[in-house]
């Protein structure tokens, strides 16, 4: 990792009005810790709460900015998000101390979690107990899916191009990178940038 | 046999594909895992996702077992390691220069154009395991429950699966 190049990203976010004083690697490793361990039930909320809030480590606008990103790109928004902030306050090591303390919890949990599972995993209790859990699960990514929906898509075509994905993974059982290749290809296509807006772009 | 490799592998691929969350790699994670590699049942991946989301943190962390079933504590670490390796690398990449392409056309195009995709994977991630998961009107009903729950009160979801594990051992418990 070359050093000069960290230092040199960092200067602009160290000017503006809103930057804390120097974070530390440590306190940065920490409060990610803490998030990892304590947000049950999805880490978006716990992080705004923590950073924003708590901390003022980034500001509102900042966070919204950092999500949109995180959302766009592949990756977990919760470690994607520990990327982004861990970098804007420290730079790759931030960013590494970051994603560690937010998985590190969750990590341990499972682990342990995966060791009893294979000793009692055919326990009737358990299996029981798993079938309801297991339900749950797909409600919820059903309810996610809702709220994305909601948010960002817009228009009937990008139903089309919704169903399209759906029925190349499910139906036809195309590979997933295909899949993202050809459907996500014919998308960005379809909202691509008028004539205006490259014009606007050149001046 | 050493497993190591072929986790590498697997989940660095799978890594890539978490568009728009971690349920859109899911068709592709079961191919993998339990149909290629036979590291574990369908069953057993369903359950440790569906335990997954009970746990603080990032909520594919279910994927440190897979690595420890397969290859022990080494397993897990290396499972980790390349499934938030690549793409922590990219965000990290991508963020840098986001401010740049500010100007640039496409940028919005792609946004847009990769929303209505990465939902159709996220609800295609969702169908694969809905096959698994719901098998009647129990299961059902607690699918539909829970969303219906969640979009008209502001409840914690973790609770909701908790919830939902008591159901379930009130509803398939032999007598």
């Amino acid at each position: 990792m070359s050093e000069t190049a960290t230092k040199l990203v960092l200067r602009p976010g160290a000017d503006s009005a809103t930057a804390p004083a120097e974070v530390s690697i440590g306190q940065i490793f920490l409060e990610f810790l803490i998030i990892g361990a304590t947000s049950f039930g999805g880490a978006v909320p716990y992080l705004r709460g923590s950073l924003v809030t708590k901390r003022h480590w980034i500001d509102d606008k900042e966070f919204v900015e950092m999500l949109s990103i995180s959302q766009s790109l592949p990756g977990l928004n919760a470690t994607n998000m520990a990327i982004l902030v861990g970098d804007k306050l420290r730079g790759a090591l931030g960013s590494i101390a970051a994603i560690i303390g937010i998985c590190l919890p969750g990590a341990v949990l499972m682990y342990v979690v995966g060791m009893f599972y294979r000793i009692h995993g055919d326990h009737d209790f358990v299996t029981a107990a798993l079938k309801g859990v297991a339900a749950a699960a797909v409600g919820l990514i059903l309810f996610t899916v809702m709220g994305l929906s909601k948010k960002s898509l817009a228009g009937k075509f990008d139903f089309v191009f919704m169903a399209l994905t759906v029925i190349a993974v499910n139906r036809l059982h195309q590979s997933v990178p295909r899949t993202l290749v050809v459907v996500g290809l014919l998308a960005i296509l379809f909202h691509r940038p008028s004539k205006k807006q490259k014009e606007s772009a050149t001046l | 046999m050493n497993q190591i490799p072929a986790l590498v592998r697997v989940f660095a691929y799978l890594s890539i594909l978490t568009v728009g969350g971690g349920m859109a790699a899911f068709p592709e994670m079961k191919i993998l895992t339990v149909e290629v590699h036979k590291w574990l049942t369908f069953p057993q991946l369903i359950h440790l996702y569906s335990v997954g989301q009970m746990a603080p943190g990032p909520n594919m962390m279910m994927i440190a077992v897979i690595g420890q079933w397969a290859g022990g504590m080494l397993g897990a670490v290396a499972v980790l390691i390349a499934f938030f390796g690549p793409t922590a690398l990219l965000a990290f990449v991508v963020a840098r220069l986001w401010k740049k392409l500010e100007k640039w056309p496409w940028r919005t195009s792609i946004q847009q154009g990769l929303a209505p995709v990465s939902i159709g994977l996220l609800l295609a991630g969702c169908f694969t395991m809905a096959k698994g998961a719901i098998f009647g009107v129990e299961t059902a009903a607690i699918a539909v429950g829970v969303l219906l729950i969640l979009q008209r009160y502001k409840v914690n979801p973790a609770l909701l699966v908790v919830g939902s594990a008591v159901l379930g051992v009130f509803s398939f418990m032999p007598k």
